[in-house]
């Protein structure tokens, strides 16, 4: 029996399923942020036109999937703490940067500080990385399918990251208790870190993330490298160092 | 003093004689006690010296100023029957949910990590007693804090430590730290003494080893980066929040305005006298200026950029009375911050632990040593027997005491000024009493109508 | 503290959009450095002409009028220098055929207190103070062909705003430069230099690494050897675009903190200090875009 409610709950349900547009070639990131701070979980957003503008999808805190079709600007995903965003072209400064949990995926390249200072969560960047990848990062779980910048996982303290292409520069300077896999070559590693054992631990937990970033590298090619923990004392032998 | 502490001498040596200069001694003015004792240390330990408060060095300070005092020419307000207000609205430039406080003294930015529990908390009782803010500081915010603070200014520092967004939304009002006046340029320091399992817990970092934080944020350097930086935290928190940037005296003129062209609701600035829990001792003594000087130069960018109490200055570093409050003011700050003053109002240094400062080779007025987490008043230690000394309601009641002094001197010299607000008080109710105040203040030599490098003659 | 967007038009069917192009780039940066503006343009007809000597100066009150200027330059140089004045928004270009050094003592001795802001056979210079939209509006860049452009906005750290104060610094023939960040050390610098004998326009840091630049290539060095010994002198934060008669460099310093971003295609080789102001333009979708490493000089030559 056909009732008068039954059309507009199909609506409804049509809605909740299909993705709000966001033409940011005439809607304000600002309007675009508000909506999301207000969403509800399983609530999809496609945004056009992004154009490289700042703090695209910052702040989620709903089970979201935004789709970016395009470039983002500075500090894309900032602070995300649940859903997926996806950038599909490269994102600015500070991609995810604070990311709590939750996944944030770039199919471009994303530029320097991706996922800085990251608490928890996974960020994948299909292309390359710039300089400071991992900055600080606090356990957050980076898969970049190319290369890194110079300064990446600086002071880095927990969490994971894992490059199928080349480091560059003072890798993991001052880390502390993070973990970094790497497939290619290292420019150099930066104070106190330095390559460590493959056991068969990190093949598991290397082989678990790159699947989980989608990715078929095999997890026997990489180096691992992690702290040394000679800076963890001051030390009058390690001034050099400081 | 030390961060590797020298082991103890068999023998103390004996006392110097009662009076010295009767044997014919001469001491050296370029390498005294104090000089020689650190080179000493140097040499045994082969590392710097490291320790809490700001600058010890004489600087001129608000002590060089006076104010002029109502008489014939101007009218004085009667004490306690007529208003003098003290309220002071922070933040309306972008943000939708400015402060207001009822008096412009707030509490500066101090981490749970480099203070206790119990002392953060005080803090919040305090403040929130009297009407006003205190500052989260590097490592996070504590619901300890946050349940004891009506008005919390959450800062956002290079390090990032327990930065999260939900705290960010609790916070009213977020403080991008850029530096501060006992080290501008330089990182944050917490020694392993002092890295519990809870601090380690908060800050993601293994538990007692020497924390090091970073002098530059992680994902923008400059202004131009810090403006969509800025731009970011008001669209996570909805332009609801006033946004701080916190500033180290050093180029104080230029920093304010970058600041304001940055998008700051209000610029923090801290001079050299400011403290810190644990920096260099060469580092304290020997970078960044006096606050006395930096606030001229702060209220000249606010004022030609036209901004001047529509961006609000918060100054810092050195604010011991109500009369330092005024002088503040008056030289053109809409608040002031304190942060030793505030832990010596809960108790730190109290002679009542005069034995035990002794203990240390310190004495209750000279305790710095911070990052050592050995405070015998239980403000500056993790160690939870110490903590346990410092009762949070108790301290949190002397430190709103403390507050009110502040604010009832405060007006106290303003209604004598004729002032029926605080934020009155101008720089033409100030005299200096040296050349070198008197330049550095920008308010004339008193009985003269010079200013040292500005205009007029003797 | 600036936003910077440069580009170098390979493909020569491109030349007549170079404005327009380099327009799309700039609004994009503004944000970056709302004070004032400059703008560098190489090859653009009706500003410079082959053959000729163009000086950019600042203003466009001299205190005298364009015909008294072009009457006491011409009085100073040989009859066939065909002296010819022309004032294009708030710039007064100066040219003849003659030497820079010649045409630029004409111009001081007929407009003493002029400032040359830029010089050479190739590149017309402009600079002001305000929006840098409006500059660009008030200058026509959209309608102005060319091979390359530079522009650059300002944030005003330590020295004040002023139009003088903007970049690019054009200090020697067709050379220009702009910089994002601050030196740290230029002072020292401009001591050294002074007492070699160079003078200085303004207080800028900028000002400093181009009187640097150019006195490296008057030694003799390649821009490239240039910019390298300019990594060894000067102390600080730099992205750098500089810009000759027919080539484009950019280098950032070994932290490089401060952004850059580079697109290159077939067709163009275009610089900025965030995406956005690369999104705009043509192919960008097939453009290989790169960060360029810390330390290195990247040059490009038409």
């Amino acid at each position: 029996m056909v009732t008068l409610t039954a059309p507009e709950a199909l609506e409804t349900a049509a809605t909740a399923e299909a993705p709000t547009v966001v033409d940011l070639a005439d809607a304000p990131v600002r309007g675009l942020n508000q909506d999301l701070h207000h969403a509800v979980d399983g609530q999809s957003w496609t945004v056009t036109h992004p154009g490289g503008k700042h703090s695209l999808a910052v702040g989620i805190n709903a089970d979201v999937n935004v789709t970016i079709e395009g470039h983002a600007g500075y500090y894309a995903a900032g602070m995300h703490q649940k859903g997926t965003v996806t950038v599909n072209g490269n994102a600015g400064v500070g991609l995810a940067e604070n990311i709590m949990s939750g996944t944030v995926h770039v199919t471009g390249d994303a530029s320097q500080s991706a996922a800085a200072t990251g608490h928890g969560g996974l960020v994948v960047i299909d292309g390359n990385a710039g300089a400071r990848c991992g900055i600080s990062m606090k356990g957050v779980d980076i898969v970049v399918g190319g290369n890194i910048g110079h300064m990446s996982a600086f002071m880095a303290q927990a969490g994971r990251l894992v490059v199928c292409g080349d480091a560059g520069d003072a890798l993991g300077d001052s880390i502390y208790e993070a973990r970094i896999y790497v497939k290619g070559t290292v420019a150099s590693l930066g104070a106190d870190c330095i390559e460590k054992p493959l056991r068969d631990e990190h093949l598991a937990e290397l082989a678990e993330l790159l699947s989980t970033a989608g990715r078929t590298d095999n997890p026997a090619d990489f180096k691992r490298y992690g702290s040394a923990r000679n800076l963890y004392h001051f030390h009058v032998d390690n001034s050099t160092a400081y | 003093m030390t961060i590797t502490s020298i082991p103890a001498p068999a023998q103390r040596p004996a006392a110097a004689p009662a009076n010295i200069a009767e044997l014919g001694l001469r001491e050296s003015a370029t390498f005294d006690r104090a000089t020689i004792a650190d080179i000493q240390r140097a040499a045994a330990t082969g590392v710097y010296d490291i320790r809490g408060w700001g600058a010890k060095r004489k600087v001129p300070h608000f002590d060089d100023l006076l104010f002029l005092g109502a008489s014939m020419s101007r009218y004085p307000l009667e004490g306690y029957r007529e208003k003098c207000d003290t309220d002071v609205v922070l933040g309306d430039r972008h943000a939708s949910r400015p402060l207001h406080l009822q008096t412009p003294v707030t509490i500066a930015g101090m981490s749970f990590g480099a203070l206790s529990a119990n002392a953060k908390e005080a803090l919040g009782r305090g403040a929130s007693e009297v009407g006003t803010s205190t500052t989260t500081g590097d490592g996070g915010m504590t619901p300890e804090e946050r349940g004891q603070s009506k008005h919390l200014v959450y800062q956002y520092l290079p390090s990032r430590y327990g930065m999260n967004p939900d705290d960010l939304r609790k916070a009213d009002a977020i403080e991008i730290v850029l530096g501060q006046g006992a080290k501008p340029g330089g990182g944050g320091m917490l020694l392993g003494q002092k890295i519990t399992e809870r601090v380690a817990g908060m800050r993601t970092l293994p538990v007692g080893i020497d924390q090091r934080s970073a002098s530059r944020h992680p994902d923008w350097t400059g202004p131009d980066d810090l403006e969509i930086k800025i731009g970011e935290l008001r669209e996570i928190t909805g332009w609801k929040t006033p946004i701080y940037v916190k500033i180290g005296a050093s180029r104080p003129y230029y920093d304010t305005a970058l600041a304001v062209k940055s998008g700051a609701d209000v610029v923090v600035v801290d001079g050299m006298q400011g403290g810190t829990a644990a920096t260099q001792q060469v580092f304290i003594e020997n970078v960044g200026i006096p606050t006395l000087a930096a606030i001229p130069q702060a209220v000249q960018a606010l004022q030609e950029l036209g901004v001047h109490r529509k961006v609000q200055l918060i100054v810092s570093g050195g604010i011991r009375t109500g009369a330092d409050v005024a002088k503040a003011m008056a030289l053109g700050a809409d608040a002031v911050a304190i942060g030793t003053a505030a832990l010596i109002a809960l108790g730190d240094n109290d002679p009542r632990y005069a034995a035990e400062y002794a203990g240390l080779g310190s004495a209750a007025g000279f305790y710095d040593d911070f990052q050592d987490g050995r405070d015998p008043a239980g403000i500056t230690t993790q160690d939870p027997e110490l903590s346990s000394r410092l009762d949070p309601v108790a301290a949190g009641k002397r430190l709103a005491n403390y507050l009110r002094v502040l604010t009832m001197e405060a007006q106290t010299i303003a209604r004598a000024c004729g002032k029926s607000h605080l934020h009155n008080l101008e720089p033409e109710d100030l005299v200096a009493l040296t050349i070198e105040a008197s330049a550095m203040a920008r308010v004339p030599l008193a009985g003269t109508s010079w200013i040292p490098g500005v205009q007029g003659s003797f | 503290m600036c936003g910077i967007a440069a580009l170098q038009l390979r493909n020569p069917s491109l030349h007549p959009r170079m404005g327009s192009l380099l327009s799309s780039m700039l609004c994009q940066i503004v944000d970056r450095g709302p004070d004032s503006a400059g703008l560098a343009v190489y090859n653009t007809p009706g500003l410079v002409s082959p053959g000729t000597s163009t000086l950019s100066l600042l203003g466009k009150d001299q205190g005298i009028t364009t015909a008294d200027i072009t009457s006491g330059v011409a009085a100073l140089l040989p009859a066939d220098a065909a002296a010819a004045v022309r004032v294009v928004g708030d710039t007064t270009l100066v040219s003849a055929a003659v030497g820079t050094d010649l045409l630029a003592k004409a111009v001081t001795e007929t407009v003493p207190g002029a400032t040359i802001i830029g010089r050479g056979e190739h590149v017309a210079v402009m600079k002001s103070v305000g929006h840098p939209m409006e500059i660009a509006a008030e200058h026509g860049l959209e309608a102005m062909a060319g091979s390359q452009g530079l522009s650059h906005t300002r944030m005003a750290t330590e020295s004040a705003v002023t139009a003088g104060g903007s970049h690019p610094f054009s200090v020697a023939d067709d050379l220009c430069l702009v910089h994002n960040g601050s030196f740290s050390n230029h002072a020292t610098v401009r001591r050294e230099l002074k007492r070699e004998g160079v003078v200085f326009d303004s207080e800028n840091d900028t000002e400093v690494g181009a009187r640097y630049v150019a006195s490296r290539l008057k030694q003799g060095d390649t821009l490239e050897e240039a910019l390298v010994n300019l990594g060894k002198v000067l102390d600080g934060f730099y992205t750098l675009v500089v810009t000759t008669a027919d080539s484009m460099a950019v280098v950032r310093d070994p932290i490089a903190c401060k952004p850059a971003i580079i697109a290159e295609t077939d067709d163009y080789v275009a610089m900025a200090s965030e995406y956005r102001a690369l999104a705009a333009l043509p192919g960008i979708d097939n453009a290989r875009i790169f960060e360029p490493e810390p330390g290195k000089v990247y040059t490009w030559s038409l």
